[in-house]
């Protein structure tokens, strides 16, 4: 049948010759962000547990809300979220620290980006937000959030002072 | 001579009015989707001038007391909800009966399906326009809407699955009629549209009646934030789909009739589309990796499925393409790229569809960034997100529907299109305006600026945003233009555009057609099965877990 019509076998040829690489650039594609998740170890916000919003005052860590150092250079960073302020908004670490920040919000969502770095999680009530990252380089990195939580939701920001 | 004519004009007549409801009801969609296209296009102008620093919403406060953000929701709701939906509606109702060529079976149902779902709009109007729904259109609780903002956008949902009761009647209408015939292709593109269409809204679904509907009329104390979350891009992610593959079934059977060539190859085209209708749904957790309380392996699962995704557009691409080659080449084209030149860049439906196609390419590449799991950290909620939608709903999906419009038009009125040369216009313009606003929205992103933002009053702004900024006013400025054109052009055709007979509507032919398809392809219901199963893989453990663990007791406010 194909070789009754040869154009039409053309036709099959150049599907097959597509089909192929439409397969290998997704396949690629996996491969690459597995690798960099498992072996290189860059992942995103896991289960972190949940925390009743009206006892944010008495549910640790976020009775203290703040730095703590955990170990030489490792650091957690606790934080809670509300309209339109996160206290607290200044963070301040030695370069070359390791510091896991903590959220949760106290009313609505609202997000935290650090511009600069892969910090950027949803701040969600009723969550435990969870990230880590290492500041080598010193100078003062933006915080932002930038989840629409109300009307001043564009004043909503901080940031973490690398010395 | 009478008594010959008279059967012969009474039978033109007939085939005229044989889709006369159809083709009303499609006229009166896609009038209240350009509507709100005009509106909420006027916003998106407002935004990037505030940018600049330039603030019009004082001026106009008495008008819209919620200033930034409320244009900001009536930008999101009426571009990407409204627009979209009203539009997609109208051209199924006309392409499926066209296609089969028969009325949809019930006209009546055709009808009530455009009221229902404009009693939905106008329901859900009144309480963005009071400033009582400044939620954006995502609505994330627990910002708290007017409970009737709710009501109203279940409404318009429901609506949708009327068109699909009359699209299933009427294929099986015309099975009884045509056994053992193969359905159309654009029939069968737009059943399949609607189909996983519907299977998508189980989450909006669930998310509108469990949770936000009784919590916003004081039926229930408050509501679980991320269930509610993850339910809306259950139905979020495969939204974005359900606005593509109706442009895609123009890019399929429509495009390359008008490049004056045919489709390449219908097999990939079917196959590509059920691909869509199995793999649409279960990848919706792509929008949620920086989401608290949900686990990073189901994240990781939901990612190599978007990917997968991706096998069926690239097939999309790789068919469009060659059916445009296929119609250069036929209309005398040579080379190996030289053949582009001779495709009818005069024709404003034919070029403002290729240049949405063109913006698309660089949408999806931004795309398959955004879904990269750990990459998605860098830009997540960024204004690069804003510019990789512009490329997609805003190019892909908006522009492809103009174009369409220029070649629906005519058929709907039985006027010609009032002017060509600024239907091209519109098209350049629109292709200009979008390089430059997405670009620089992709660059601010990756300098940090996040998005949703009324940043011309953010304390924060930094030097390097400030450079790019200016350029993003250009690009909105060279759309608003555009859509200037488009409107004029559309309110011209319809008061006085040239009367004329359409013709009868008529879709691309194949250059490998039916015959080289399984007849196993044409049946949906193991794809339905699948889509139905694949979804309860991946959603099911996520979603017991959330509603198992959740509290449902966060009561929520309205800060704006």
């Amino acid at each position: 049948m194909m070789l009754k019509n040869p154009e039409k076998f053309m036709g099959y040829l150049f599907e097959v010759a597509w089909i192929l690489p439409s397969v290998a650039i997704p396949v690629a594609v996996i491969t690459a962000v597995v690798l960099t998740a498992f072996a290189v170890g860059l992942r995103v916000p896991d289960v972190a547990g949940r925390i009743e919003p009206k006892a944010i005052a008495v549910t640790q860590p976020f009775d203290e809300p703040g730095l703590r150092e955990l170990a030489p250079g490792k650091y957690q960073a606790t934080l809670i979220a509300q309209v339109f302020l996160f206290t607290p908004n200044e963070i301040e670490v030695p370069a070359g620290s390791e510091v896991t920040f903590v959220l949760t919000s106290r009313d609505v969502i609202h997000g935290f980006k650090i511009v600069g770095t892969p910090i950027n999680m949803m701040v969600v009530p009723g969550q435990i937000s969870r990230l880590t990252v290492r500041f080598d380089r010193p100078g003062e990195y933006l915080i932002v959030c930038h989840e629409y939580c109300g009307s001043g939701h564009h004043v909503m920001s901080g940031k973490v002072i690398v010395r | 001579m009478a008594v010959i004519a008279r059967p012969r004009a009474a039978a033109r007549a007939d085939v005229a009015d044989r889709f006369a409801t159809e083709k009303r009801v499609a006229g009166l969609n896609i009038l209240v989707a350009f509507l709100a296209l005009a509106l909420g296009g006027l916003m998106g102008v407002l935004q990037v001038l505030q940018y600049n620093g330039i603030d019009l919403y004082k001026p106009i406060k008495a008008i819209l007391p919620g200033g930034y953000y409320q244009g900001l929701t009536l930008h999101g709701v009426l571009n990407v909800l409204v627009f979209t939906t009203f539009f997609i509606v109208g051209f199924l109702t006309f392409v499926t009966a066209t296609s089969f060529n028969r009325p949809l079976v019930n006209r009546g149902l055709a009808w009530f399906t455009f009221y229902f779902m404009t009693a939905g709009l106008l329901i859900a109007a009144v309480p963005i326009l009071l400033n009582q729904a400044t939620v954006m259109f995502t609505f994330y609780p627990p910002l708290k809407a007017n409970g009737f903002f709710y009501l109203g956008l279940t409404i318009v949902v429901v609506g949708t699955y009327f068109l699909l009761a009359n699209q299933v009647m009427t294929l099986m209408a015309w099975r009884r009629d045509n056994p053992g015939a193969r359905v159309p292709l654009a029939a069968f593109m737009s059943i399949v549209t609607m189909t996983m269409w519907v299977i998508a809204t189980f989450g909006i679904a669930v998310e509108m009646l469990v949770l936000l509907l009784p919590w916003a009329f004081g039926l229930a104390p408050g509501t679980d934030p991320l269930l509610a979350r993850t339910l809306f891009w259950f139905t979020g992610h495969p939204i974005v789909y359900f606005w593509l593959l109706p442009a895609y079934i123009s890019w399929y059977t429509i495009v390359p009739k008008l490049a004056g060539g045919k489709l390449f190859s219908e097999p990939m085209a079917r196959v590509s589309f059920l691909l869509f209708l199995v793999m649409s749904v279960p990848i919706g957790l792509h929008h949620q990796y920086t989401d608290p309380g949900i686990s990073q392996i189901w994240k990781l699962v939901h990612f190599i499925f978007t990917v997968g995704v991706f096998f069926p557009s690239l097939l999309t691409f790789f068919n469009v393409v060659a059916s445009l080659e296929h119609a250069g080449r036929s209309r005398g084209g040579k080379g190996w790229l030289a053949w582009i030149f001779a495709l009818p860049w005069n024709e404003p439906a034919f070029t403002t569809q290729v240049f949405a196609m063109m913006l698309f390419a660089f949408g999806g590449a931004s795309g398959v960034i955004n879904a990269s799991y750990n990459l998605n950290l860098v830009v997540h909620n960024t204004a690069w997100i804003s510019g990789h939608f512009h490329l997609t709903v805003g190019s892909a999906v908006a522009l492809t529907f103009m174009g369409l419009t220029y070649w629906l038009l005519p058929h709907l009125s039985g006027r010609a299109l009032w002017s060509r040369g600024l239907g091209l216009a519109q098209a350049w313009l629109w292709l200009i305006g979008m390089i430059f606003f997405s670009h620089f929205m992709h660059m601010l992103g990756l300098a940090g600026m996040p998005r949703r933002t009324m940043i011309g009053s953010a304390p924060y702004v930094l030097p390097e945003w400030e450079g790019l900024l200016p350029f993003t006013m250009i690009g909105g400025l060279l759309m608003f233009a555009s859509a200037l054109c488009f409107l004029v052009n559309m309110v011209m055709t319809l008061t006085v555009g040239k009367r004329e007979e359409a013709g009868p509507v008529t879709f691309a032919r194949a250059l490998s057609g039916p015959e080289d398809v399984p007849a196993f392809l044409d049946r949906l219901t193991p794809w339905v099965l699948s889509a139905i199963v694949l979804v309860a893989i991946n959603y099911g453990p996520t979603l017991y877990f959330l509603a198992t663990t959740g509290r449902f007791n966060i009561p929520g406010m309205s800060p704006w």
